[in-house]
Formats: structure tokens, sequence, C-alpha cells
């Protein structure tokens, strides 16, 4: 069974609607204290470089619940000036230069997995995942 | 995780019924073993939490919402702490890579000192950080030329390691031509002004000793300039040449000058990391090196370089600003 939910990020305050519902689904799913606040953060951060650089976007959450595995999916996406070197991003250090500790490479080890797949001039589209164990 | 929990909570609740500070004690290490293991600083207010909730379970009620506050605000401490991390790690490796490359570096730009029956020659140059900027290259035709090229690049580190091995090469290519110190200047010149990027320049001091009849001539590329102490006069000449950096123009013609070499002659070519102290304005370097090699003008030339750079360490509190070379080449 999956469960797809999204919201548009477009002020600051679609940030707290996008935690919002991605807290729910990690409860929902069965998710600790802990991972829900691990999960939201990731959301936060990921809705937050929308708002910051592409201006407007999705935040997409699923709920996906097999017999095999139980997972929350997040998808960010938007239509902003895209990332130039994927690379780069991915390396610590590189966003967060005085060691904030936010940035992608952040998001990647608060979920269990990471894609990116972005095109300059066009957007943005970020997948990231987090089993239930 | 459930077993740190259990522990945590049986040394929590000691600590709660007799608070000595050996209970304190066995909970630091307690955290050591905690941050071996890589649990995150959201995971630790976690375990704080469920084993409160085990103590003190009819009054967990009121305080659970704080905790939870605590793990939110907390994984954004736990994100920054895994950053430094793997930040800590990264730069392991970067030390490793960069012990590899001083090696390799050292192996590369190996100074060979020749050895010759009438002229004693000595050499040190030590660098200030791992990779040195300073190199050191003699060649030598058996027992009658023998030439020698002092060379400093503009920086320091690996990026100057890296340039000099161009000069290196540079000069090995160069075989039979090595007698004319301008045409060498010309050529090394041409060689780091096509290879390297612009904000990368050489000095060079280039000289070379006709053996048998004595003769030492010299060019100089920006250079600090050489000195050459007349036995018989008991005085010291500086050797100047006029000439630009190497690596600034692609066209450029350098100059030479020749001296007369005598008997018991030294000529005492430096890098200016010699010369140049930069906590102490007020001593005169060349006037401090002169009256050194004067009063010690018996010695070897090896045991000079070595004197030099003892002496000069020490005026300098033992923190030499720059890498700092020294070529001395007694006639016997």
């Amino acid at each position: 069974m999956t469960v797809k939910s999204s919201v548009e990020i477009i002020t600051e305050w679609d940030i707290v609607a996008a935690r919002q519902l991605g807290r729910n689904e990690a409860k929902a799913l069965g998710f600790g204290t802990v991972d829900q606040a691990r999960i939201t953060t990731a959301i936060s951060e990921l809705a937050r470089n929308i708002y910051l650089y592409a201006n407007i976007g999705f935040i997409e959450v699923e709920r996906v619940e097999t017999e095999a595995e139980k997972k929350i999916v997040i998808i960010a996406s938007d239509k902003g000036p895209g990332i130039k070197d994927v690379r780069k991003v991915m390396e610590d250090g590189y966003s967060t230069t005085g060691g904030l500790g936010a940035g992608l490479p952040g998001v990647k080890r608060l979920m269990d997995s990471m894609d990116i797949q972005s095109i300059v001039g066009e957007g943005t589209i970020i997948r990231t995942e987090k089993r239930l164990c | 995780m459930k077993e740190l929990e259990k522990q945590y909570k049986k040394i929590l609740s000691d600590y709660m019924i007799d608070k000595t500070e050996k209970n304190l004690y066995i909970g630091q290490n307690f955290i050591r073993q905690l941050i071996q293991k890589n649990v995150s600083p959201e995971d630790v207010v976690s375990i704080h939490k469920n084993a409160i909730a085990q103590i003190f379970p009819d009054r967990i009620k009121e305080v659970q919402s704080a905790y939870d506050f605590l793990i939110e605000v907390m994984v954004h401490y736990g994100m920054a702490h895994r950053e430094h991390q793997s930040l800590l790690q990264k730069q392991a490796e970067f030390e490793i890579e960069m012990n590899i490359a001083t090696n390799i570096q050292k192996t590369l730009l190996k100074t060979v000192i020749p050895q010759l029956s009438s002229v004693d020659i000595g050499m040190i140059s030590i660098p200030i950080r791992k990779m040195n900027g300073d190199y050191v290259h003699f060649l030598q035709d058996q027992e009658d030329y023998l030439s020698v090229a002092v060379t400093d690049v503009v920086g320091k580190g690996v990026p100057a390691a890296l340039c000099m091995s161009m000069v290196k090469f540079g000069l090995e290519t160069l075989e039979y031509a090595y007698k004319d110190p301008s045409y060498v200047l010309e050529v090394i010149n041409r060689v780091i002004e096509k290879g390297v990027d612009d904000s990368m320049f050489v000095s060079m001091f280039y000289g070379c000793l006709d053996i048998q009849n004595n003769i030492f001539s010299y060019a100089s590329a920006g250079h600090e300039p050489a000195l050459h102490y007349r036995a018989n006069e008991n005085t010291f000449y500086s050797l100047e040449a006029k000439g630009l950096l190497l690596g600034v123009l692609p066209e450029i013609k350098y100059s030479y000058n020749k001296i007369s070499l005598k008997e018991q002659d030294i000529v005492i070519i430096m890098t200016d990391g010699v010369t140049e102290f930069r906590a102490h304005d007020d001593v005169n370097s060349r006037e401090m090196i002169t009256s050194l090699i004067a009063e010690h003008k018996h010695q070897s030339a090896q045991q000079l370089c070595n004197l030099l750079h003892k002496e000069i360490e020490r005026i300098q509190d033992f923190k030499l600003s720059d890498d700092f070379s020294v070529v001395i080449i007694k006639k016997k």
C-alpha cells in the first residue's frame, strides 16, 4: 500500500506544513520519536532549499507499506535554477562552511538513501527514503 | 541500543540515589562508550528520556514534551556533529596523501652533492612546511665543470613543489648547454612561462665553475645576490646580476658576469629564507652571515652550511618563516 500526499512550498510557513505532513506519516508508519524528528528535519531542510533557491516547489511524502518493507519516501521537486555540480553539493563542508551541519549530505545521513536529479535551468528532483526496521 | 539504555538507566538511577562524584565519573566513562559507538546526540536525549520514564513513571507525563522538544533540537546538533566527523575523516585521508606526496617529492627532488678533489661543496635545504619550495640542483662534468642552480618558488607547499619538479626536469634536459648561465635561465624561463599558471614565479641563481681555469660565471633571475669571499683580501663581495623572475614574460634575455675564484675563496648562494628575518627587522642578515663565515672560514663547506642554519634558526627563535637553503662552494 502506498499513500501519497504533497505540500506546495511557496512561503516560509509552507515549510511548517510539509514538516507536519512528514511527521504525521512517519508516526502513522510506526517510526519512534527520534526518527520522526530526523525525518521531519530532513523535510525541513529540503523545503527550505526550495523556499530559498527555487521559490516554488513541492514536497511529496509517500508512505510505503508492503509485506517486504515499510518505508517513508520524500520527494522534493522544483523548477528552480538547478544544481550545476551535484557531486560538489554532496561534499561535506561545501554548503555549510562554518559547520552548521545542514546541507544535502546532512539530509542524506538523517535518511537512508538519496538520489538527486538536476538540470541547470530546469529544476531539481531529490528523492530520499528511510526504512523502518 | 536496548543494552545501552539498560546500562544508562542503571547509572542514572544510582546517581539519583547516591549523588556522589563516583557516579558522575562512571557516567562519563559510559558517554565515552557512546561516542565510540557513534551514538548521536538526539539518541542520547532519547535514552535519557526513556530512563526517566522508567525511573519516574508517574512524573514523565509532565516533562515528556520537553524531552521531545530537546530531541528535535538535537537532531540538528547531531547533523553538525556527523558532518564534523566526516570532515575529520577526510582530513585524515588528506594527511595520508600528503605524506605520500612528500615522499615522492623527496625522491624526485633529491639533491646529490658532487664530490670533487679541488672544490669543497656544502648544501642544506630545510622546508618550513612538509613540502620544499626551494630546490638545489648540481651538474658536473668530471673535474672540469661544476654548475649549481639555487631556486625558490614564490609560494610554499604543494603548488611550489609541483612547479619545482618542472624546473628540475627543465634543468636536466639542458645537458651540455649548462655552461652558459644566460642560456640556462632563458630556457627555464620559457619552460615555466609556458607550463605554469600566471601566479607562479620562480627566482633562480645559476652559476657555473670552470674548475681548470678558476672562473665562476653566474646569472640571476630575481634571486637573492650570492656572496663571494676573497681570501687574499679577506673581504666579501656581493654577486649581483640583473634579471627578471622566471615565468613572468616569455622572451627575456639574461646577462651574466664572471669572477675568478682563487684558492680558499668561498661562494655562498642562498634563498631569501636565509636573509629575511621577518620578526627581526633590526638584524642586518648579510652582515651577520659574512661575519659568521669569516670567523669560521677554515671549516668545511658543509660545516659552514650547518653552522649558518643553526645560527639563523637561533636568532629567529627556532621559528624560521620561509624555506631555508644555502649552497657553499669553497676552492681548495
